[in-house]
């Protein structure tokens, strides 16, 4: 490139340049135009810092000496104190990781955490037990923070319309809006921010809009739902936030809501849908679970009834269920309707209805409504006041109309993305070019930090300060775990700036929240994770007489409908550029980097399309092509899209394939709507998927009951089970020690993917990129697997988790040559990475195919190529080179750990003090894991259960891993389903 | 009753002579050390030869790629780890038992008309299981280590695990490939010392008389030759049993469905003596024509290898019912399902071609006509080397594609680089061949001396 090269040089002033100056390099650099030097500071940083210094001896000396003096005052800065969460040690002992009490964010909402750190640095995040929206579990996208904090992509520095700048200058910048707002009281200002719980956050918001009377709040949130809160106020004449208590429901409805997989509160509700549903013997009782749902989800997995209907006809499904449970007659259409109504009559305060987030306000309406006759309320179901309630003057819609109105002229986007993120049929790119200034916050140079002025990188939430509420209100202190890698902000230290707190500390700034904490308290909540007697207390409500009306009418044969969901682990697309997330199977569809059109059998059928054929999609005049998926269960003549796919930005991000459904999305209909065009084009797309095959083949692998079936066999996991052959050629083993088994109970397993997730985290599990996965190369060493029973359109819908079985008579310990798999002394079946040749005769025979084989080079050995990404392995487990098995070692580092501490303190292990990643992350406690030599431990208790039994029990391999038979509670009223799940398989 | 049996005789084709025409000594010795000494070969054979070496190319090449990348360069997937490395290292050691069949046992079962033919054949098992060899190697994930598979006494502390039929594996492949190797060489040192006192350039003469061992075939080193031949064939008669039998036991120790059958070790030698006798018949046929030795490799060898090829293919066929029927008589559901998805499943198409190949078009050799029809009875040949492959693939990969978890149940799509090496190892035997054929006498000159003094040509 030549900046002049366009121009005619001006060669005789050239000449006079030339004649007194050093030696130069080109025509350009003697002109030593604007054009030449952005150019060089474009292209060679290094060059353009030494450019403009034509330094003579004395300048040079002088800077030496101020360099010299200064470099010392780089360790100058006030040390701050965190405090670990188990131990407290004197010092940090090397290869002892130390604990540390935190919240992460989930849009917007905390949930507690606990974060590994092994020399400060953070490898993996387990649940905070005493966090009322963790209880110690985690989900899948938790476990994949440490990743995203470690991203190489992440912004590292200030931009001033793109090119990197300084901090100062920002503030210098921000210095003089601030100064020119207090004038104008804000006149023109804006924040434009997230969905966000954090009590200082609020407070910063709060005192800025009384520094700046004009200044506008608005809030872009494109997952939020705002149905709910509308309908409470309308109902309650105030906007609550609905509690369920699923462990006191006998009786559940859901009205198209997703508890399970989706909501600040779902780790919380999924623990207490399943404590209600533990049956160990006959005398044990379960909740019923009834889902009527718009596209298939988790919760619909584990409903006892589940019925598939478009997103339209909730809302008279809803309308219909309540009149008949008001009306005397309990007949209701459709017939199950009637079953239902019964059932929810009599659990009676013990029922709960639950309405979906993302359905209208009238189905919030009608559901509150019936929990309300039911006398529910205040049972099942309590309301707070809104931890996120933050007062705003609009969404991103009214921000646009206000910079279109000219009343905006300066846009703070604080977090959000509405470039990528905005409904379609709103032009942010238009309205945010007419800015006078546009300035992002944010961990990544997304598609709004290419447009704005400013881009200021954010601190990660292991990196700053915060504070932040869980679903029920509950305030937890965001302590970080790393001083920002990138030089990142807080959203506090930000919100400051703009209140004309150039430096504030980001702690300080939180601090300042609970000035009303003592020390002593204040160090508590930093390790406790909560703060104390910060949980909302529910109000008291009284229910209006009139609930309005619906304003949506089925269509039951119009055209599609269109169903957004947000991918339940990229969610808005923000976590697009994480490989964990990316790889890691989506519950039902098991697809991995890349997103579908899910469609149902019939309506494929009808329109005669097959997995992987593209169609294209076309609603209100905007359209997007996307191959469809052939989806048992999911609702006919409707298309489900998600959400958070199609990024253009991030190295991960865009090697994963898939269009984005933002392109479809309108203000107007943010998660259904009708009039939905399907024009199916040429051609297919590959979709990688991680189970290919749906259908149990008749084969007993999860067998299940009803409860009353339950009741009357306890046994029924053996009924018609083939017979366990006894006799091996090889002597047994002899355990004098410990020996180690797990017991994963089918009932709680929702099929939420943390455990996978966790052990991804836990056990340096690589990821292979979307043309490897579709190969069949992934390398979780604990999958989920997926089956359907009964009919297409309805099917049922099942859950198992699959890690090593650690036989005791394993088939890959006689097949190895080299003894790269070996059995231990504790039970283990114990993989040699450095003794592995990679016959991969182990995997050939291993009848759960749980092995994973390093077909490439995965993991990045060279540590400059590695990049900053290795710092979120685990110490503690190898990294396995190409060429070698792998498999689920049940967390022998784990183990290991716990042995040595033992052994040190001269004692057993005790029960429950091993705890594998998987275990650990569960949030139903599906899997327990333990010594079996030891009497009355969780295990042992689990494996006497009368419906334990053994996958593939016939072929003599006598797994540790046993699994309990599935118990489901279905209405006997509702005919056909009762009598197809009494039977195995 | 006489009668009858005049009718039969009437009936029967005239046998075949292993040897036709009238032939001396002298021109026997010249004209097979001819190929070798004169050099003057055909312009075809050097085209053939460097068409070969192309594939040589590729094969390095291939290998190359292979070992810098990873083995996840071909094909294989979870849930089928082995594929084409495993399927082609079978169809290799298959193709070399033929030779060990004609030199050994057809030697010991005093068969004459193996004379001019088991030159070749035993050279064709060498370097088949030179190919042979290199798969299980190649296969692996980490080849440099290959070595761990030796009960080599060393510091890292590394010893064999014995119950894997891997390590059996090993141990037959090179018994087998050592014993090939000197049995070979034993046979060749006559030959050597014709070659030697028949070369010319001084080059030659050196070559050929290190090579020959100080051979002047005397009497008693002919007695010795004798004994020694007849012992090492006694020796190498069981490894044609032994070493495909444990081949076989690599899929048979397994418990996966499809591999877990004892019918293997039997109905893997017959296919092994099947495809071996298909290979020979694909070099002998041009091989004779190319260098016009109709009259020393006659119509009876090609009759008699025809033969045997049907003898062996029907026992193969035999396996395939029976592997069939143990399958539904087991009355296990998953062997069941495994043998119906084979026929049905993704790999139906491989399956019923290979049926189509090894069963079908085999029945054609029942015919005399057939049998003598050279150009026919070559492409039959190369029908059942094609077949024969696909056998072995459709074992390595169906099993496993289909077992007991259905969760888990994939396909594996084959790589260029699995027919790169394939091919490329194929290209490769034909080039040893080629090799063979010009520094080698390819027809064993003192048995063909042997044959035409019994027939009473020589003086």
């Amino acid at each position: 490139m030549s900046a002049i090269a366009d121009r005619q040089p001006d060669l005789a002033a050239l000449r006079l340049a030339a004649a007194g100056r050093e030696p130069w390099r080109g025509l350009d650099e003697l002109a030593d135009t604007a054009e030449f030097r952005r150019f060089v500071e474009a292209e060679f940083p290094a060059t353009a810092e030494r450019l403009p210094l034509s330094l003579d001896r004395r300048t040079l000396l002088k800077l030496m000496g101020a360099s010299l003096s200064l470099a010392g005052l780089t360790a100058c800065s006030e040390a701050e104190r965190i405090v670990p969460y188990v131990h407290q040690p004197e010092n940090i002992i090397p290869g002892k990781p130390l604990y540390y009490a935190t919240a992460l964010a989930s849009d917007g909402y905390g949930i507690g955490a606990v974060v590994e750190s092994h020399e400060g640095r953070p490898t993996k995040i387990e649940g905070n037990p005493d966090h009322p929206a963790s209880r110690g579990a985690t989900d899948a996208v938790m476990q994949a923070a440490v990743l995203s904090l470690f991203d190489p992509e992440r912004s590292r520095a200030p931009l001033k319309q793109g090119e990197p700048a300084s901090y100062g200058d920002f503030l210098k910048e921000i210095a003089g809006l601030a100064g020119g707002s207090i004038a104008s009281g804000g006149q023109g200002l804006a924040l434009l921010v997230e969905a966000t719980t954090s009590p200082t956050a609020k407070a910063q918001i709060n005192a800025l809009k009384a520094r700046y009377p004009r200044l506008r709040v608005f809030r872009h949130d494109p997952l939020a739902a705002g149905s709910g809160e509308q309908a409470t106020a309308k109902l309650f004449g105030r906007a609550l936030a609905p509690i369920y208590h699923f462990d006191r429901a006998d009786v559940i409805v859901s009205l198209d809501a997703d508890f399970l997989g989706d909501g600040p509160g779902r780790l919380a509700y999924a623990r207490q849908f399943a404590d209600r549903r533990r049956v160990r013997k006959a005398t044990d009782t379960m909740s019923r679970l009834y889902v009527i749902e718009s596209t298939p989800t988790i919760t619909g997995a584990a409903a006892d009834h589940r019925r598939a209907v478009r997103p339209s006809a909730v809302e008279s499904i809803a309308a219909a269920i309540k009149a008949a449970l008001e009306g005397d007659n309990h007949e209701a259409e459709p017939a199950w309707a009637s079953a239902l109504v019964e059932d929810l009559r009599g659990a009676g305060r013990n029922a709960l209805v639950v309405p979906g987030a993302h359905q209208t306000e009238f189905v919030h309406a009608l559901a509150f409504a019936m929990n309300a006759r039911l006398d529910a309320i205040g049972n099942t179901l309590e309301f707070i006041e809104p931890p996120d309630a933050l007062g705003t003057d609009g969404d991103l819609a009214s921000l646009c109309q206000a910079i279109a109105g000219r009343l905006v002229d300066t846009v703070v986007v604080l977090g959000s993305n509405p470039l990528h993120t905005a409904p379609s049929d709103i032009d942010v790119r238009k309205a945010f070019s007419d800015l006078k200034l546009l300035v992002h916050w944010g961990l990544y140079r997304d598609e709004t930090a290419f447009l704005a002025r400013w881009h200021i990188p954010a601190a990660h939430e292991l990196e700053g300060w915060s504070d932040i509420r869980a679903y029920d209100g509950t305030a937890s202190i965001v302590q970080p775990l790393v001083e920002p890698l990138f030089g990142g902000k807080s959203l506090h230290q930000l919100l400051a700036a703009l209140g004309g707190e150039f430096n504030a500390d980001m702690q300080a700034l939180v601090r300042r929240t609970w000035a009303a904490m003592d020390e002593p308290a204040w160090r508590k909540a930093l390790r406790d994770g909560v703060v104390p007697n910060s949980t909302a207390r529910p109000v008291a409500v009284g229910m209006a007489a009139d609930i309005g009306a619906g304003a949506r009418r089925v269509s039951a044969d119009g055209p599609l409908e269109v169903r957004f969901v947000a991918d339940p682990w990229l969610r808005d697309g923000r976590y697009a550029n994480s490989s964990w997330l990316q790889e890691l199977p989506r519950p039902l569809s098991k697809l991995v980097w890349g997103n579908v059109a899910l469609i149902s059998p019939a309506t494929a059928q009808r329109l005669g399309l097959g997995n992987g054929r593209v169609v294209n999609l076309a609603r209100n005049g905007r359209d997007l092509d996307a191959p469809v998926w052939i989806t048992p269960g999911q609702p006919d003549n409707t298309v489900t899209l998600s959400l958070g796919f199609g990024r253009k930005i991030g190295s991960v991000a865009t090697m994963a394939e898939g269009y984005d459904a933002f392109a479809l999305r309108t203000a107007d209909a943010a998660w259904f709507a009708d009039g939905l065009v399907l024009t199916v084009r040429d051609g297919s797309a590959r979709v990688a998927t991680t189970q290919h095959h749906q259908a149990m083949e008749g084969r007993a692998i999860i067998r299940h009951a009803t409860l009353d079936a339950f009741r009357h066999d306890p046994h029924f996991v053996r009924d018609g089970a083939p017979t366990e052959p006894t006799e091996s050629l090889y002597p047994d083993w002899s355990y004098d020690q410990e020996a180690w088994g797990m017991a994963i109970d089918q009932s709680a397993c929702i099929g939420c993917m943390a455990c996978v997730s966790a052990c991804q985290a836990e056990n340096n599990i690589a990821t292979v990129g979307p043309d490897e996965a579709a190969r069949g190369h992934e390398m979780h060493w604990l999958r989920i697997d997926r089956y359907y029973a009964g009919a297409i359109d309805d099917p049922d819908i099942f859950f198992q988790p699959v890690p090593c079985m650690h036989c005791e008579k394993a088939p890959c310990e006689v097949v190895c040559p080299v003894n790269a798999t070996t059995h231990t002394h504790d039970g283990l079946n114990a993989q040699v990475y450095n003794r592995c040749i990679g016959t991969r005769y182990c995997s050939q025979n291993c009848p759960y195919k749980v092995r994973r084989f390093n077909f490439f080079g995965y993991q990045e050995f060279d540590k400059q190529s590695a990049g900053p990404q290795q710092a979120a392995r685990n110490p503690d487990v190898t990294v396995r080179s190409r060429g070698v098995m792998e498999k689920c070692t049940y967390c022998v580092q784990r183990i290991s750990e716990k042995r040595i501490r033992a052994q040190i303190e001269n004692r057993e292990i005790a029960d429950g003090e091993v705890v594998t990643a998987c275990q650990q992350a569960c949030p139903t406690q599906a899997i327990v894991f333990g010594d079996l030599n030891k009497k009355g431990s969780g295990v042992a208790r689990e494996k006497a259960a009368p419906h334990n039994y053994a996958l593939l029990e016939e072929l003599n391999t006598r797994p540790r891993t046993t699994y309990l038979g599935k118990i489901t509670n279905p209405n006997d009223r509702i005919a056909g389903k009762s009598r197809a799940e009494a039977a195995n398989g | 009753m006489a009668d009858a049996a005049g009718i039969r005789a009437k009936k029967a084709p005239p046998r075949l002579p292993v040897l036709r025409g009238r032939h001396d000594f002298p021109e026997i010795s010249g004209r097979i050390s001819a190929v070798v000494l004169d050099g003057k070969l055909p312009r075809l054979f050097w085209v053939a030869f460097f068409v070969c070496f192309a594939f040589v190319l590729l094969f390095l090449y291939s290998i190359t790629y292979l070992i810098s990348v990873g083995i996840g360069a071909i094909g294989i997937d979870i849930p089928v780890v082995w594929g084409t490395m495993i399927s082609n290292f079978v169809w290799w050691i298959g193709i070399g038992h033929a030779g060990t069949l004609i030199s050994a046992v057809l030697l010991l079962l005093r068969q004459p008309w193996r004379a001019s033919i088991n030159r070749f054949a035993e050279a064709m098992t060498l370097f088949a299981v030179a190919m042979a060899g290199l798969y299980p190697i190649l296969h692996l994930g980490r080849p440099w280590f290959f070595y761990w598979l030796l009960p080599l006494p060393n510091t890292h502390m590394h010893w064999p695990q014995w119950r894997s039929p891997l390590v059996w594996d090993f141990a037959a492949i090179s018994t087998y490939a050592t014993v090939s190797l000197l049995f070979w060489y034993m046979g060749l040192l006559p030959d050597l010392g014709v070659l030697r006192d028949r070369a010319k350039s001084r080059f030659a003469q050196l070559f050929y008389g290190i090579l020959a061992l100080g051979w002047c075939g005397s009497a008693f080193h002919w007695a010795r030759y004798q004994t020694v031949y007849f012992l090492m064939a006694a020796l190498a008669t069981p490894l044609v049993v032994s070493v495909h039998s444990i081949v076989a036991l690599d899929f048979t120790f397994a418990i996966t469905p499809g591999y877990h059958s004892t019918i293997f070790p039997p109905y893997f030698v017959a296919g092994a003596l099947f495809s071996g006798f298909a290979m020979v018949l694909t070099i002998a046929i041009p091989l004779r024509w190319a260098f016009a030795v109709e009259d020393l490799i006659t119509l009876r060898h090609m009759d008699n290898a025809a033969k045997l090829m049907i003898a062996a293919g029907m026992i193969v066929a035999y396996g395939y019912t029976s592997e069939a029927f143990f399958a539904w008589y087991s009355g296990q559901p998953y062997e069941r399902a495994m043998m119906a998805e084979r026929a049905v499943g993704p790999y139906a198409p491989l399956f019923w071609t290979m049926l189509l190949c090894n069963c079908v078009v085999l029945q054609l050799l029942w015919l005399r006509r057939v049998r003598l029809n050279m150009p026919l009875l070559f492409s039959i040949a190369l029908v059942i080397n094609i077949g024969m492959w696909l056998e072995r693939y459709v074992i390595v990969v169906t099993g496993p594609s289909r077992d007991y978890l259905p969760s888990s149940w994939g396909e594996q799509s084959l790589t260029w680089l699995d027919f790169g090496i394939l091919f490329g190892s194929i290209g490769t035997f034909f080039a040893l061949v080629f090799l063979f054929i010009r520094i080698l006498p390819a027809i064993t000159i003192f048995e063909v001396e042997e044959l035409a003094e019994e027939k009473g040509g020589a003086a």
